[in-house]
């Protein structure tokens, strides 16, 4: 499977965020995002999963039968958490696996509180968590369901040491299967990527 | 299907948990029933006349104001994005969530209407009518409310435009409503009529509400 | 007062106290149901009925006591910082809706016979009304904010608002009465008070201050091991 942008341009507020923009990515491939705040990362990685439409260019899926969107095929994990406080940590996993389409939703969740050893919280209320504990709770979302595409915006941010290093974990396991992998990071992730864009090049 | 009834089943739990739902539109509905008698007078009489326009008006505007708890918690913290990212269309989405609140607000209203028509001396033969009248015209009022939610979620200053924006739409709710409830003593045959009109506006709004409220969504994201 | 201050001193205190209170309770509640269902007399014009007057009038007074008991809490929460103020000021509030709640039932009940229909809206009973409405207001501010530090403060300050509004709604809803002559004059309290009537009042007016007393110490009870078993869970989790 291989994913490719073409000529992308973007535009935020009537400002034209960057231009002509264009790249592969194949399986087993990491493409790291690097560059000041403003000069796009995010935006690229929304137009990657389908929030918003870039001002000109198109992505396309290379690879693959069905037709779901790049946006269906993908794990986007944001600055925001996307969890219920009024549920408790298994149950807001258990939606999401259920919403991701997961064929067998225990088992997801298994994965998922096991990616950033949370099995212990299971049962507690989500609004009783820390916020590395929420950030790592928002990530485990990537374990729920299996998709090819992870595109991760700062990811590391409010984690500690040892979660980083879980995170990295899953992502060159991620690539090792096969997966694709776009990341935007301020720090390092402690994964080699095969391309870097440095999105302040180029406005 | 399963990712249908997950959603609705999250939200009604979520509303169970958090409170905020059937309690505040009960309040509210409360707080207007006492207005009336203190704008109007205590004229029995006049209350039983005005009472089946007063309570829709009344469940009209419980509805609308709680629209915004439907889509804004869900765009507030990053969970309607990934909505969009999910296998089930934005239609859907936002059927599941008109569902949840009419579940949550729009039905419990219907069912305690009679009872708070008490509080007007409704006539008791037009219980069994509002009750079937509001049920019906609730899920309209709720799957309306949704495109208002749709439109401002994100918005600042969201408050009044949602009343601007859904209050002519629930004007064919409200006549049939009120001519389902009360009509039969004008005119006989009016409340089998107005009910079934009444239905065909909610199953009308079952199809375009959705539709309309996931454009909106997925202009509000991009 | 500060000794009492503690929770987990208030927590032993009221333990001790609760046993006595609540026999306290019954036997007043034993002693008024009596003089109220059996000894009072008839009334020449109610008949029987009348004798909801004595689950109806101190109800309305307890509506009252419970809102004026919510107010001085938060007053004392808001200025001394007394931490077991905001506790007491959230407890009182579902006690005082119910008692408000049964008045305004009961009032209808009473009044049905009289009127022909279920409900009027007579000057009592609409700021009654009202009063409940102040109620479901304060008890949703709980329920909304989810900081409790915050939410005592802003509930505190809503309860005193509301409790300066209540003369001032009282007032007005009195004058709005005025305006409209009912068409049949009606007094909730009977003809005037009589001995016979006046006893078995007062005694159920006690019955049901103890029993808000009592309900009252242990929704407090709850609500601190509420938050002692959210402070260790928030331990647990957090470590």
């Amino acid at each position: 499977m291989r994913l490719i942008a073409d000529k992308i341009d973007c535009e935020r507020g009537g400002r034209r965020v960057f231009s002509d923009l264009s790249f592969t990515l194949g399986s087993g491939e990491g493409l790291l995002l690097t560059g000041a705040n403003g000069s796009g990362k995010t935006s690229l990685l929304r137009l990657i999963a389908g929030l918003g439409d870039p001002a000109g260019g198109t992505f396309s899926i290379d690879g693959m039968d069905d037709d779901l969107a790049i946006g269906q095929r993908s794990h986007y994990v944001a600055h925001r958490n996307a969890l219920k406080t009024a549920l408790s940590v298994e149950e807001n996993l258990a939606f999401w696996a259920k919403f991701m389409g997961a064929s067998d939703v225990a088992a997801g969740i298994e994965r998922g509180l096991g990616l950033f050893n949370l099995d212990h919280l299971a049962s507690y209320s989500a609004g009783l968590l820390s916020q590395g504990q929420a950030r790592r709770l928002a990530l485990s979302r990537l374990e729920l369901v299996a998709r090819p595409i992870w595109l991760l915006d700062e990811p590391s941010v409010g984690l500690d040491e040892a979660s980083c290093k879980q995170l990295a974990a899953a992502m060159n396991s991620h690539m090792d299967k096969g997966g694709l992998l776009i990341a935007t990071t301020h720090t390092g992730l402690g994964v080699s990527f095969t391309k870097t864009i440095d999105m302040s090049e180029g406005a | 299907m399963k990712i249908f009834l997950a959603l609705i089943a999250r939200d009604l739990t979520l509303a169970i948990r958090q409170g905020g739902g059937v309690g505040m539109a009960l309040g509210f509905f409360l707080a207007v029933m006492v207005l009336l008698p203190l704008g109007i007078g205590p004229d029995l009489k006049l209350l039983q006349r005005i009472a089946p326009g007063a309570l829709w008006i009344t469940l009209l505007l419980s509805v609308l104001l709680s629209a915004d708890r439907i889509f804004q918690p869900d765009d507030d913290d990053g969970s309607l994005e990934l909505f969009s990212l999910g296998l089930m269309p934005m239609e859907l989405v936002a059927l599941a969530k008109a569902i949840a609140h009419w579940i949550t607000t729009g039905l419990p209203l219907a069912i305690a209407a009679p009872a708070l028509g008490v509080l007007l001396n409704l006539d008791s033969s037009l219980f069994l009518p509002l009750l079937a009248a509001m049920g019906l015209g609730s899920m309209a009022l709720s799957l309306l409310a949704t495109i208002g939610a749709a439109v401002t979620v994100g918005l600042k200053r969201g408050g009044l435009i949602v009343s601007l924006l859904i209050l002519p739409l629930y004007v064919p709710v409200l006549i049939f409503g009120v001519a389902a409830t009360a009509g039969q003593n004008a005119m006989p045959g009016v409340f089998g009529s107005s009910l079934l009109i009444l239905l065909a506006i909610a199953l009308a709004c079952l199809v375009l509400a959705p539709a309309a409220s996931a454009a909106l969504l997925r202009a509000h994201m991009k | 007062m500060q000794k009492y201050a503690n929770p987990t001193r208030f927590y032993a205190l009221s333990g001790k106290v609760l046993p006595w209170l609540a026999a306290a309770t019954l036997l007043a509640f034993a002693v008024g149901l009596y003089l109220a269902l059996v000894k009072a007399p008839q009334d020449y014009q109610q008949g029987e009925t009348v004798r909801i007057m004595f689950v109806h009038v101190p109800a309305a007074w307890m509506a009252m006591f419970c809102y004026s008991t919510i107010a001085l809490a938060s007053a004392i929460g808001l200025v001394w910082r007394h931490p077991l103020a905001d506790v007491a000021a959230k407890c009182a509030a579902p006690i005082g809706a119910s008692f408000t709640f049964l008045a305004l039932v009961t009032g209808s009940l009473w009044g049905k016979p009289m009127w022909g229909t279920w409900w009027v809206w007579d000057a009592r009973l609409t700021s009654v009304f009202v009063l409940f409405l102040l109620y479901l207001g304060y008890m949703a501010i709980w329920q909304a904010i989810e900081e409790p530090l915050r939410a005592a403060r802003v509930a505190a300050i809503v309860a005193l608002v509301g409790f300066v509004n209540v003369p001032i709604i009282k007032f007005s809803v009195d004058w709005w009465n005025s305006l409209h002559q009912p068409a049949s004059v009606l007094r909730m309290d009977g003809p005037a008070i009589h001995m016979d009537l006046l006893a078995p009042l007062l005694v159920m007016g006690l019955a049901y201050t103890l029993l808000f007393f009592t309900l009252h110490l242990i929704a407090i009870r709850s609500e601190i091991t509420r938050r002692r078993i959210r402070v260790i869970e928030l331990a647990e989790v957090q470590g």
